[in-house]
């Protein structure tokens, strides 16, 4: 049978279930629909109404745009009735143009008339001229129409220059109108005889040039030009009105001494604050008279410390960092509790896992930002973010922000030997061990035994087992252990950097305490730099950090550091953060202590916190000396040094440390030590760009000259008695350890008498170890030193020194097997290598101890002549390699087949 | 950190086989180095020997832990497994328990799990054997004695308890002090 197919209309397709029911039924249209588009429909009153306020909407639009366009022409004023018209006029020019003569043939709409009447009067003006509400609704409807008449031709611009005002104001008299009577219908059907007379009227503009009569003037238009100029004169007096504020607000009253003394509401003493930072922002306009800055910054110190509760000194101390202006950011900022962030454990998930999960769980988080690729950001929780399944299973750990920053900039590689010196609760060093991912070892101390425990609880939650947890004085960590690879300290501090997590900060410290907390950071720094092995091929890094923003605790401590090891600033690798401070008060820092990063909570949205990275360039410990920082050490005198940072005092001073030391030193340093200090050597001219600026104050050149041949004169002499020590190899350990009062350096000595005897056998009988260590030495040396120059070759040093000290490791055993067949030539080369290193070798070594003691200027320049010196005999070791490659037999013959194949 | 006598290391190796059966031997020849396991305090560390070097260094009074604490002999020398050795139990142990996400946090403050709170578990576990116990998500968060063996869990009452409870890891947050 087939489908019934519904071929003529009478024919019914059977309803019901079954196919035909589920099939979609002819479309049904409703009623509305159906009917003929062309009968009018009356429009709602709310459709109405609508209408009406496109209309006007449009009419606003159009009027701006041609105003616009005639304030750009310029011109003179014009009569208002020109203006009207010129409003009203549509592009078409060709039709007839609107004059009074003919204005009777437009024919107002009786219906809006009346009720255009009232509305002219409820807007009190003054319709006198009964008659002409013809106009009054030419004028209302003028509005609508001008969507049409956007192309003004130049001539109907030019009709007046007042013209936008005069529009805008006439929509506002329409917008209240409209308003006022919403049911002014029928504006939508007017439309059609309006466009009519519209275009009836377009080219009135020539006319209304000559009809300028006060006569001709519409009741509606003499209306706007009285509210016009009541507008006018409000807005006047509303600008006056306005000056007299500003000038109001530009003087701040200083408050008088009752007015200090009695402290009105913290309200305002907040509108003070703000008062005097901008007085202080433009002191030479706003202060009153006879007012010192002084007085204004006393005032402004008083009330900060009053609304935000913190005591005098330390206030004093952050107005010295901060402008004032950012001052005010930083202690609101200080108010306010950073966000909560979480670090996902990379040992047991992934970062993205961990997010999923803890979503499920109903929290509301983000990534902490692009720099890190394991913090999460916690908006919201409904379950307590620190006891999930997921926190207890060691997923994840809480930790601030900033408390990223230090391990990033340590930038822990796997295998390393790791030192967090001051560990609780645990967060950095377990951090440090998802980076290292379990290999290597990890020692964590601190000082607290109680504190320890949360170390040992998070280590085991977030599954670190490559790690010994320890509990000493950081300060003796180097008698426990040195060697590490690298080294984090981030040193117990005031906490200013974290005054949202504990405000009792604000109020409890004081000078004392500051006093306190830099000399155990210095100390503990020292310590976490003598831990630190310069020797490491991967490592040989330190990274200081504290939760303070106090340049006392930070810059201060770096730049002693700086002074009294043989160290380095290194960029950190964090792209952000601010700059350490170079200058702070009265103090001059190293120029280097640029690439330490300052992080603050108003700018950074983290918690205050410093971060400087060191790198060790040499084991060597140079002489103590005493300087004015030494003085501060004591921490019962709290009197500033004065003249600290003065670099001529501290060059004077260092040039006697040096004349009466430079003995003990050349004996100290054993054959290992001297190829350091050669390569040493080439840190400075890195250290050279950094120290020039520095030194365009005051009259230094010349005592740099003066010192440079002090100390090339010197040189010679030691290098003199280094060869001899070098020959008799008189100078025992003990003798080091004697001579060097400063901590004697536990793992050099046995070290350094390793080298020696190897030394001996060299230029006695080379065997095969000491050819060993030879060739190790050269290889690694001669591309570097080739290369890069300027750049840090401490790794190349460290591989020598790994290779010597060492037991004999797989790597120094391939070299030993590949190099055996150039054996001899090498021991030629070795000698003469020797040689060479012994007579350069004292004068890296003065440079070395310069570098600590003498500031940059002398120690560049001295360097400068140096280098000249040592390049030939450095391009020669570097060439021994090469050369003997050349040299060798397969090397010729492959030189000759290539010629022949040519 | 001394050697573990031969009675404890007996008694020691008794107890992990109960959880991790003959994959204790999985702990001893490793690969990546050898390890061991030292007694300091009473208390067992599984470390490896190269740590464990650098750890002899440190003197022991201030040597706090080193590797992986796994538990501690009683007074009366049994010995107790932390949970801190969930490390390592957890991907050696043959038989496993899964827990509703309902009863987890029971689980987590230290409660044996009940039938209605078994969400899988291994087949064949036999009765009064280690097992580790793990949410749904296969997160381990504990360990316990099994209570019945898989088949009478079967048949157990909703409320009988399936599993006893030796360790979890809420003990990180109950008893810190303890740990080690």
């Amino acid at each position: 049978m087939g489908r019934k197919a519904k071929f003529d209309e009478t024919k019914k397709v059977k309803k019901g279930p079954g196919r035909k029911a589920r099939k979609q039924p002819d479309p049904v249209f409703k009623k509305e629909l159906l009917e003929d588009d062309t009968v009018e429909k009356k429009l709602t009153h709310r459709q109405k109404q609508r209408a009406a306020k496109r209309a006007k909407k449009k009419a606003e639009l159009a009027e701006k745009r041609k105003a616009l366009k005639q304030a750009k022409k310029n011109v003179a004023k014009q009569i208002e009735v020109a203006d009207e018209d010129a409003e009203n006029s549509s592009d078409e020019e060709t039709t007839p143009g609107y004059t009074d003569d003919n204005k009777e043939w437009l024919k107002p709409k009786q219906k809006n008339k009346k009720e255009q009447k009232s509305k002219v009067e409820k807007s009190d003006s003054e319709s006198e001229e009964e008659d002409d509400s013809g106009h009054e609704d030419e004028e209302d409807d003028e509005g609508s129409e001008e969507a049409d008449s956007e192309d003004e031709s130049p001539a109907k611009k030019k009709a007046g220059g007042e013209k936008y005002k005069v529009g805008t104001l006439d929509d506002l008299f329409k917008d209240s109108d409209n308003e006022e009577n919403g049911d002014v219908s029928s504006e939508d059907e007017g439309a059609g005889g309006k466009l009519d007379y519209d275009s009836d009227s377009s080219g009135r503009g020539k006319d209304s040039d000559d009809d300028d009569d006060d006569d001709e003037m519409l009741p509606i238009e003499k209306a706007n030009i009285k509210l016009k100029k009541k507008q006018k004169a409000d807005k006047k007096l509303a600008d006056e009105e306005l000056q007299l504020n500003i000038a109001k607000q530009d003087v701040f009253a200083f408050p008088s001494e009752e007015e200090l003394n009695n402290p009105a509401s913290l309200q305002d003493v907040y509108q003070r604050i703000k008062d005097v930072v901008t007085v202080l922002g433009d002191f030479s306009r706003l202060k009153e008279e006879g007012r010192s800055r002084c007085e204004y910054t006393d005032l402004l110190l008083k009330d900060l410390c009053t609304y935000y509760s913190y005591n005098e000194f330390l206030m004093e101390v952050l107005l010295q960092i901060f402008p004032v202006q950012e001052l005010v950011e930083f202690l609101e900022a200080s108010e306010v509790a950073r966000p909560v962030t979480i670090r996902t454990n990379s040992l047991k998930t992934r970062r993205r896992d961990l997010a999923q999960a803890l979503i499920n769980r109903g929290v509301n988080l983000d990534p902490v930002g692009k720099w890190s690729k394991v913090g999460l950001v916690v908006y919201s929780s409904t379950v307590p973010i620190g006891a999930t399944p997921e926190y207890l299973a060691g997923h994840y750990i809480l930790q601030g922000a900033s408390s990223f920053l230090p391990v990033m900039a340590l930038a822990p590689q796997e295998n390393e030997r790791i030192l967090d010196m001051c560990a609780a609760p645990g967060g950095k060093a377990s951090h440090i061990a998802a980076i290292m991912k379990n290999t290597g070892t990890l020692f964590a101390n601190d000082a607290n035994k109680e504190r320890t425990k949360a170390v040992v609880g998070n280590f085991h939650r977030l599954g670190v087992v490559n790690a010994v947890i320890t509990n000493h004085d950081g300060r003796e960590f180097p008698d426990v252990m040195k060697g590490f690879d690298r080294v984090l300290l981030d040193a117990p501090c005031t906490g200013t950097g974290v005054i949202a997590k504990d405000p009792s900060v604000k109020t409890t410290k004081d000078q004392k305490d500051i006093q306190r907390c830099f000399n155990i950071q210095r100390q503990l720094l020292l310590a976490a730099i003598d831990c630190c092995t310069a020797k490491s091929s991967t490592g040989g890094y330190i990274v200081y950090s504290t939760c303070s923003i106090l340049p006392e605790e930070n810059e201060w401590v770096v730049n002693y550091a700086l002074k009294r090891r043989n160290v380095k600033l290194v960029p950190t690798g964090l792209d952000f953060g601010t700059e350490g401070f170079v200058k702070y008060r009265h103090h001059r820092f190293h120029p280097s202590l640029k690439l330490t990063r300052r992080f603050y909570p108003h700018t950074h949205n983290m918690d205050g916190f410093f971060v400087a990275k060191f790198k060790k360039f040499s084991n060597v410990i140079p002489e103590p000396f005493k300087d004015e920082d030494d003085e501060e050490t004591d921490p019962n005198s709290t009197e500033k040094p004065k003249e600290n940072g003065d670099a001529q005092s501290d060059e004077e001073k260092t040039e006697a440390g040096n004349k009466k030391q430079a003995p003990v030193k050349r004996s100290a340093p054993s054959d290992s030590a001297q190829p350091q200090k050669k390569k040493a050597k080439p840190n400075k001219p890195q250290t050279k760009p950094e120290s020039k600026p520095q030194s365009t104050n005051n009259a230094q050149p010349n005592e740099n000259n003066n010192q440079k041949k002090k100390k090339n004169r010197k040189n010679k002499k030691k290098q003199q008695n280094v060869e001899k020590s070098n020959d008799e190899q008189v100078t025992t350990p003990t003798s080091i350890s004697n001579e060097k009062p400063a901590t004697p350096n536990t793992p050099q000595s046995p070290g350094s008498k390793k080298k020696k005897n190897k030394n001996k056998l060299k230029v006695v009988a080379p065997n095969s170890t000491s050819t060993e260590n030879t060739v190790t030495t050269t290889t690694p040396q001669s591309p570097g030193n080739k290369k890069n120059k300027n750049a840090p070759s401490v790794p190349e040093k460290a591989n020598n020194d790994d290779s010597t000290s060492k037991p004999p490791q797989s790597k120094t055993d391939t070299a030993q097997t590949n190099q055996s067949p150039n054996k001899k030539k090498k021991k030629n080369k070795k000698n003469k290598g020797n040689k060479e290193q012994q007579g350069a070798n004292p004068q890296p070594q003065a440079v070395n101890k310069n570098e600590n003691k003498v500031t940059e200027q002398v120690a560049v320049a001295a360097s400068k002549k140096l280098k000249n010196k040592l390049n030939k005999n450095k391009k020669q070791i570097g060439q021994i390699n090469p050369n003997k490659d050349k040299i060798s037999a397969k090397g010729q013959a492959a030189g000759k087949k290539f010629k022949k194949n040519k | 950190m001394k050697v573990l006598s031969e009675e404890r290391t007996r008694i020691l190796f008794e107890k992990l086989t109960k959880y991790i059966g003959v994959n204790v031997k999985l702990l001893i020849d490793r690969p990546d180095g050898t390890y061991c396991f030292r007694e300091k305090k009473d208390r067992v560390y599984y470390i490896s020997e190269r740590l464990l070097h650098l750890a002899q260094t440190v003197k022991p009074d201030n040597l706090i832990a080193a590797g992986t604490c796994f538990g501690k002999f009683t007074k009366t020398n049994k010995f107790r497994l932390h949970i801190t050795a969930l490390t390592y139990i957890a991907p050696y142990a043959p038989y496993k328990i899964w827990v509703k996400p309902s009863a987890e946090q029971q689980f987590l403050y230290g409660h044996h799990i009940i039938k209605s709170g078994l969400g899988r578990i291994t087949e064949n576990t036999p009765k009064h054997h280690g097992v580790v116990v793990h949410t749904m998500s296969d997160i381990p968060i504990g360990f316990g004695v099994a209570a019945r063996t898989t088949a009478e869990c079967r048949h157990a009452d909703p409320l009988a308890t399936i599993v006893f409870h030796q360790a979890d890891v809420g003990e990180y947050i109950r008893s810190e002090d303890t740990l080690t």
